[in-house]
C-alpha cells in the first residue's frame, strides 16, 4: 500500500499532463467563468438622444450615468442617427427623451421616454430594461413625490445572500463542483486505464496485492491533490472575485472531501469499464462534464426543465453538491440544512465503491 | 511441479489452445517453442492465473491456477511478453515498488538478483523507459525475481533484444536454474530451444512434440542437404519441384532441402547447373531443431 501510494505520487508529479489537469484546469476554469460568465449589468455602453436638453432631462441623464451600470458611449443628435448608432454594434441601449420634457412633466404630469434596446441577447436586454426603468421611476419620485399616476404600492426589494447580484456567487459553487468531479473522476479512471493499456496491470494482478489495495492506492493521492485543487478554487474566489464565505469553513471542506471521494469512486467505476486511456477520458468527459454542467442546476435551473430531465438531474451527484455548497458558502447554513444532500452523496460514494470492487477484474479477459 | 492436463481455451471462434498436456519437473528449464500466434501467451496467462481455461486443469507448485490463485500469486514470478514496468519510474523505483507489493525489500533478496541487477545498477537513477531493450529485459527479470519465486514464467523474454543481450540473458537463466528455480520460457527463436532442458513444440494451439531438444532432433528421419548458389530464390522454387523434395526452405546461407530418400549429390548439382544457376555448392546436413519443427508442422498439417 505505502509503496503503491509513493509510486502513484511519483508518476503524477512526473507527468506534466496530470499536473495541468489537476491544477491548471481549475485555475483556468475559475478565471474563465469569473470574467466571462458575467450576468450582472455593469458599465453597459448606451447612447442618448435628448430632444429637450432642459433641467429634468439633464438631471435624469446624470442620474442614469452616475449609476455604475451604464456609461455614455454617444450623444445622438437626431432620429435619423439612431439606426446608425446601433449599426456600430457597440451600444446596447438608446434612450430617447421627448421635446419639452420638463414642461410636460410640470404641466401635464406626464412625459415620454423611449428605451430602444439591442435584444440580440434577450437576457441582457431584459436586465438593462428593468435596471433603466428602476432608475427612471426612482427619479420620478425624487423630483416630486406627489405626482399623480405614481403607483401607491411601492415594492421594496431585498436581494438576500447576494445583495449586489454578483454572478460570482453563482459560478463558484458550480465551478468547484465541475472541476472536482471532472478532475477526480477523470484522473483516477485514466490512471487505472493506463495500467491496463501499458500492461502493468498484468504484473500487478500476478502479485499478492489485493484489488482493494490497488483501488485505495490509486484514490489516496488524488484525494489529497483534488483537495488542494478545491482550496485553490476557493482561494481564487475569495481573493480575485471577493466572494465572501459566510458559512462554516471546516464543514465546507469536509463536504468537499466527501464529494471528492465520491467523484474518485465514480472514476474507478468508469475505469473498470474502460480499457484504454482514451476511452476513460471520453467516458469521463461525456458521462460527467456535460451532465454536471447542464443538469446540476448550476447554470440552467432544473425547475424549468421537463419532468423526465429533472429526474435524470436527481441522479446526478453534482446537483446535490451544488445545493450543499450554496447553503454553506452563501447562506451560512450549518449541517442541519444540508444533511439530506450529504446523505445522498454518501450513498453515491458507497454505491460506486461497492460496484467498483465487485466489477474489478482479478484476471484478464 | 507444473502439471497441465487437457487444457482448452478459445476466444470466440478462434481455438487458442487444444488439448494441451505437459508435465514440468522441479528445477527444470522448460521451453515452449513456436511461432507467433501459436498460443504461447495464452498458455502462460493460464499458468499464471490470469486467464481461466475453458476446460482441463493446470496445477503450478501443486496449486490449482483457478481455485488457489491467491496463494499461487505469492509464489510465482512472471515476466509478460510486453515490457510491463513503469516507464516513468527509475530502475531503482521500479525494483522498490515490486519488492513492496510482494512484501519484501531489495536488500532482502539482493543476493538472488545481484548477478542480473549488477549489470544495470550503474543506471539505477535512469527511467525505465530510457533503457535499451537488453537492459529493460534485465530490469524486468530482476523485478520478477525480487520475491524469490519458486517458479518463473518468462513469455518471449528475448523478442526484440539484440544477439549479445540474448546470449547474456540465457546465461542468466542457466545460473538461476542452478539456484533451484523452475523456469518456464517461451520463444519463437529455434536456436534458443537447444538451451532448454526440455522443450514443447507448439503450433496453432496444439503440441507437436515434447522432449529433450536432442531427442527431437534425433528423431528426424529424412535426408537433409544444404544447397547454396548465386540465385537462391530461383533455386528454392526449382528445388520444390524436385520429385524427391519433401521441403525446401531458405535458412541462413543455405537452402535446407529435405528429401524422402538419399540423393546423389553430384547428380543434383549437375541438374541445378544445367538449369542455368551457378556457383552451386551442396553439403550433407545434420538436422537442427528448426528442421525438426518444420517437419513436425508439415506432418501436423496433413
Amino acid at each position: 500500500m505505502k509503496n503503491f501510494i509513493i509510486k502513484e505520487f511519483l508518476q503524477i508529479f512526473r507527468d506534466k499532463r496530470s499536473l495541468i489537469i489537476l491544477f491548471g484546469i481549475p485555475i483556468i476554469q475559475v478565471l474563465l467563468f469569473g470574467f466571462a460568465l458575467k450576468n450582472e449589468i455593469r458599465d453597459v455602453p448606451i447612447a442618448i438622444l435628448d430632444n429637450s436638453k432642459d433641467l429634468y432631462s439633464q438631471q435624469l441623464i446624470t442620474k442614469i450615468l452616475s449609476s455604475e451600470y451604464f456609461i455614455l458611449e454617444e450623444n445622438v443628435q437626431s432620429e435619423k442617427a439612431i439606426e446608425n448608432a446601433f449599426r456600430k454594434g457597440k451600444i446596447k441601449q438608446l434612450i430617447v427623451i421627448e421635446n419639452n420634457f420638463t414642461e410636460n412633466l410640470e404641466r401635464e404630469n406626464r412625459a415620454k421616454i423611449q428605451l430602444i434596446l439591442d435584444a440580440s441577447d434577450p437576457n441582457t436586454a431584459g436586465m438593462i430594461n428593468s435596471y433603466t426603468s428602476a432608475i427612471i421611476s426612482n427619479f420620478e419620485r425624487e423630483i416630486n413625490p406627489s405626482f399623480a399616476g405614481v403607483p401607491m404600492i411601492i415594492p421594496e426589494t431585498q436581494m438576500r445572500y447576494n445583495p449586489k447580484l454578483d454572478s460570482v456567487f453563482m459560478f463558484v459553487p458550480g465551478v468547484i463542483t465541475i472541476v472536482l468531479m471532472l478532475v477526480s473522476a477523470m484522473m483516477t479512471s485514466i490512471s487505472i486505464a493506463r495500467e491496463k493499456e501499458l500492461g502493468t496491470m498484468e504484473v500487478l494482478l500476478v502479485s499478492p496485492i489485493k484489488p482493494i489495495q490497488i483501488i485505495l492506492g490509486k484514490v489516496f493521492p488524488y484525494v489529497i491533490l483534488s483537495f488542494i485543487s478545491a482550496l485553490i478554487i476557493l482561494g481564487l474566489a475569495f481573493t480575485v472575485f471577493e466572494m465572501p464565505i459566510v458559512g462554516n469553513i471546516p464543514l465546507l471542506l469536509a463536504e468537499s472531501l466527501l464529494f471528492i471521494i465520491m467523484a474518485l469512486s465514480l472514476g474507478i467505476f468508469i475505469s473498470t469499464a474502460a480499457n484504454s486511456q482514451q476511452v476513460a477520458m471520453l467516458l469521463s468527459m461525456f458521462a460527467l462534464l456535460l451532465p454536471s454542467i447542464l443538469l446540476s442546476g448550476f447554470i440552467f435551473p432544473l425547475k424549468n426543465m421537463p419532468d423526465i430531465i429533472q429526474y435524470i438531474g436527481y441522479a446526478m451527484p453534482p446537483k446535490w453538491f451544488v445545493i450543499i455548497i450554496k447553503n454553506i458558502m452563501i447562506k451560512g447554513n450549518g449541517i442541519g440544512s444540508v444533511w439530506k444532500e450529504t446523505l445522498i452523496i454518501l450513498g453515491f460514494t458507497v454505491f460506486f465503491i461497492g460496484l467498483s470492487i465487485k466489477k474489478f477484474k482479478i484476471r484478464l479477459e | 511441479m507444473i502439471s497441465i492436463k487437457n487444457l482448452y481455451k478459445s476466444y470466440g471462434n478462434i481455438q487458442a489452445l487444444k488439448d494441451i498436456s505437459v508435465e514440468i519437473h522441479e528445477g527444470e528449464l522448460f521451453g515452449f517453442i513456436g511461432p507467433d500466434g501459436a498460443g504461447k501467451t495464452t498458455l502462460f496467462r493460464i499458468l499464471t492465473s490470469l486467464l481461466i481455461p475453458d476446460s482441463g486443469s493446470a496445477r503450478v507448485i501443486d496449486l490449482d491456477v483457478v481455485n488457489d490463485y491467491k496463494k499461487l500469486r505469492t509464489q510465482l514470478g512472471y515476466m509478460p511478453g510486453r515490457f510491463s514496468l513503469y516507464q516513468d519510474l527509475t530502475v531503482e523505483e521500479n525494483l522498490n515498488f515490486f519488492a513492496g507489493i510482494f512484501k519484501t525489500t531489495l536488500q532482502e533478496n539482493y543476493e538472488l538478483i545481484k548477478p542480473i541487477y549488477h549489470q544495470i545498477e550503474p543506471f539505477k537513477k535512469r527511467r525505465a523507459g530510457d533503457l535499451s531493450g537488453g537492459m529493460k529485459q534485465k530490469l524486468a527479470l530482476s523485478c520478477a525475481l525480487i520475491h524469490k519465486p519458486k517458479v518463473l514464467f518468462l513469455d518471449e523474454p528475448t523478442t526484440g533484444v539484440d544477439a549479445v543481450s540474448r546470449k547474456e540473458f540465457w546465461e542468466m537463466l542457466q545460473s538461476l536454474k542452478k539456484q533451484g528455480i523452475t523456469i518456464v520460457v517461451s520463444t519463437p527463436y529455434m536456436d534458443e530451444a537447444a538451451l532448454c532442458d526440455r522443450i514443447a513444440l507448439i503450433q496453432k494451439g496444439e503440441l507437436l512434440d515434447i522432449d529433450k531438444p536432442q531427442n527431437i532432433i534425433d528423431r528426424y528421419s529424412h535426408f537433409l542437404y544444404g544447397i547454396k548458389a548465386d540465385r537462391m530464390y530461383d533455386l528454392v522454387n526449382q528445388l520444390r519441384e524436385h520429385p524427391q523434395c519433401l521441403s525446401a526452405y531458405l535458412f541462413g546461407e543455405y537452402i535446407h532441402f529435405a528429401s524422402i530418400s538419399e540423393i546423389d549429390i553430384n547428380q543434383l548439382k549437375e541438374d541445378i547447373v544445367n538449369s542455368g544457376i551457378e556457383q552451386v555448392e551442396i553439403i550433407q546436413l545434420k538436422a537442427n531443431i528448426e528442421d525438426s519443427f518444420m517437419d513436425l508442422m508439415a506432418k501436423a498439417e496433413k
